[in-house]
């Protein structure tokens, strides 16, 4: 089926080339961290986790957000997904693939990586995370292009894959839950320490990525003559609704215990994000411009009017996306570093090449996904009106 | 080419011997029972179940001893110098007491101790969270005296142990140390780091192997003493018997290993156990 990849219009290829440009200047800035070590990052004593492992976390969800559609057709046979359930799974796969990258890039000794496998230690969570992530990504494209491919002959796909897709409706969530442990077992962090984290990490996934989707599918709609179908994305309009409003409301849960018990610990790293800390305030105007988006977007997610209305439903989408993705992808692991240890603020701000080598994974994973999503797109376009029993 | 019977013979022995060790060397590794940076010990080692070190704080009375201290641990172990904090390498290094003890100080402190640097380092905790976060176990504590080590071969340098560390004890090489070292003052005896990897206080491994006290110890006329905590008459636990000592952060848990003597006012003579 990849040969489906290698012809497209001349919009198809001109994004591709946008995509390998920009994976061009990553992998270059890449190799000057490469040699001259992460110093070339806003990283610090202080603060050692920055923008790189905000995407890989944030991406996780995306990744095991592929679940929302993939659970309601198989597990309650939800016909309007039929057709789209491919574009969930091939996100996952997307999505995962540009977390690896992350934490590759992330990494001191990259060459080193087979140590978590050489010396496989169950008592970290980062070994069980590199489990549950190779494992989803396996599962993922096993199953989506095994279905894609019987689709595209017209029969049923084999029987074996269906204990996979359980499998994979069950993992999803697993993906987030270790990856919340990563954060939410570390003594000391008072930002990241707390029984809610895996909870809001769900909660975050579930309305990010398909907010995520949404987008997606009103793009191929415009591009291509693959129809995701109207009530398919006035579906995941609902599930995006329903989840951003448990997110915020778990964010506020947080607030309210670290503000009413009083404990400084506690408030310290909320002040830092919204009010700034000791003068220091870097991260403020984001993260207020995640709380006004995230309000106005529940606005017109809950009133059926703009619900319903594509355009809006689109721009609501947007401001999920970046809503999450600026709590989630910067403000969450920032916010576990400042103060640090020693109640002291040290700011962190990504540098260009990190910017840069940052865009070059995104490219990257939007190159996979357009391949893959151009794969199934085209098998779609050929075997459209067919009626296909999975 | 000849061979008479002895050169036979000899070269038979040699290969038997090297085919046993290999064998032997092989088999070790494969059980996975040899820890990683472990070495024969030397007679003279200094040895201890639970190394623990008391800082008394009233026996530190100037800036000339803290750097005196801070300097001999980061001159013999190659710890470069950057000059900026962003970078920074430190296995030990000084902190005001409402830095060191956040939560402990209060508004009618007197400066003299609010301000007061303390010495800060690896605690070298019972339950440490470093290692049980480590991926690959390149972090470890030393089964026969508790020391927290660290495998500069094995690190990946993901930083969860930095993440992870409550007393913010660990330094990553973000870019590499050499160039923070002026060369002739690098201790050859000691292995330089390569970037990319995490790094902290072993309490002097290398010293204790020969018999010799902690470089930190060495050089702080006895305002820091180093000794196992297992040893009920070992000097530190008479101490801390008998003078009030905290340690940072006891609430997490991690059991911590460096205890800072309050208010200890020199005391004179050690009490002896009866």
């Amino acid at each position: 089926m990849l040969e489906k990849a290698l012809s497209g219009s001349k919009k198809y290829w001109t994004w591709i080339f946008i995509l390998l440009v920009l994976i061009g200047i990553g992998t270059v800035n890449y190799l000057r961290q490469f040699q001259t070590g992460l110093a070339i990052t806003g990283l610090s004593r202080d603060v050692s986790w920055g923008l790189y492992i905000g995407q890989f976390t944030f991406l996780v969800g995306i990744a095991a957000s592929g679940v929302m559609l993939v659970l309601p057709y198989y597990l309650h046979n939800f016909k309007q997904f039929a057709n789209i359930t491919i574009l969930g799974e091939f996100l996952a796969v997307s999505a995962v693939t540009m977390c690896m990258l992350f934490i590759f890039v992330d990494m001191g000794q990259p060459m080193r990586i087979l140590n978590v496998l050489l010396y496989p230690t169950p008592n970290s969570i980062l070994f069980w995370d590199s489990i549950v992530l190779s494992g989803y990504l396996a599962l993922n494209i096993t199953i989506g292009w095994v279905v894609l491919g019987s689709d595209k002959k017209g029969i049923a796909p084999p029987k074996w894959i269906k204990p996979l897709i359980y499998i994979s409706i069950a993992w999803a969530p697993l993906i987030h839950i270790v990856t919340a442990f990563i954060y939410a077992g570390i003594p000391g962090r008072h930002f990241w320490l707390t029984a809610i984290m895996a909870a809001r990490f769900l909660a975050s996934a579930f309305s990010g990525g398909p907010a995520l989707l949404i987008i997606l599918a009103l793009i191929i709609r415009k591009f291509t003559k693959f129809d995701p179908g109207k009530e398919a994305i006035q579906t995941l309009g609902k599930i995006v609704t329903y989840f951003m409003l448990t997110n915020v409301f778990f964010f506020a849960l947080e607030f309210f215990t670290a503000f009413y018990s009083n404990i400084p610990g506690h408030m310290h790293p909320f002040v830092y994000l919204f009010a700034g800390l000791d003068g220091h305030a870097k991260l403020v105007p984001l993260m207020w411009t995640s709380v006004i988006l995230a309000v106005v977007s529940l606005l017109l997610l809950i009133f059926p009017a703009t619900r319903r209305n594509e355009a809006t439903l689109a721009i609501a989408a947007a401001m999920v996306f970046i809503s999450l993705w600026i709590d989630k992808g910067f403000g969450l692991i920032i916010g576990g570093f400042v103060p640090n240890m020693f109640e002291k603020v040290t700011e962190y701000w990504p540098t260009l090449p990190e910017v840069l080598i940052t865009i070059g994974v995104w490219a990257t994973g939007f190159l996979v996904l357009t391949i893959l999503y151009k794969i199934a797109i085209s098998v779609r376009e050929e075997t459209a009106g067919i009626e296909i029993e999975h | 080419m000849s061979m008479n019977r002895r050169d036979f013979l000899k070269i038979a022995g040699i290969s038997t011997i090297a085919g046993i060790g290999g064998t032997a060397i092989v088999g070790g590794l494969q059980k996975g029972v040899i820890e990683a940076a472990q070495t024969a010990p030397d007679t003279d080692t200094l040895t201890g179940k639970k190394w623990g070190m008391a800082i008394d704080m009233d026996k530190i009375k100037s800036e000339e001893t803290l750097k005196r201290v801070t300097e001999a641990c980061h001159r013999i172990h190659n710890v470069p110098d950057f000059s900026n904090t962003k970078d920074e390498v430190k296995w030990i290094w000084t902190e005001t007491f409402e830095h060191s003890f956040p939560g402990q100080e209060h508004q009618f402190m007197p400066d003299a101790i609010k301000h007061k640097p303390f010495l800060l380092l690896c605690n070298h905790c019972d339950k440490p969270a470093c290692v049980r976060v480590c991926p690959t176990k390149a972090t470890f504590k030393r089964k026969d005296d508790g020391i927290v080590m660290q495998d500069m071969h094995r690190c990946i340098g993901c930083r969860f142990c930095m993440a992870a560390c409550p007393f913010g004890a660990r330094s990553f090489n973000y870019r590499d140390p050499r160039t923070g070292l002026k060369p002739e003052e690098i201790n050859l005896d000691y292995p330089t780091r390569t970037k990319g990897v995490v790094e902290k206080c072993t309490f002097c491994r290398e010293r204790l192997a020969k018999g010799l006290q902690p470089a930190c110890v060495e050089a702080s006329n006895g305002a820091l003493v180093f000794g196992d905590l297992n040893d009920p008459t070992s000097e530190i636990r008479r101490i801390l018997a008998s003078k009030y000592t905290i340690r940072r952060k006891p609430e997490l848990g991690t059991e911590p290993n460096i205890y800072y003597i309050i208010g200890g006012s020199d005391y004179a003579v050690v009490p002896e156990i009866k």
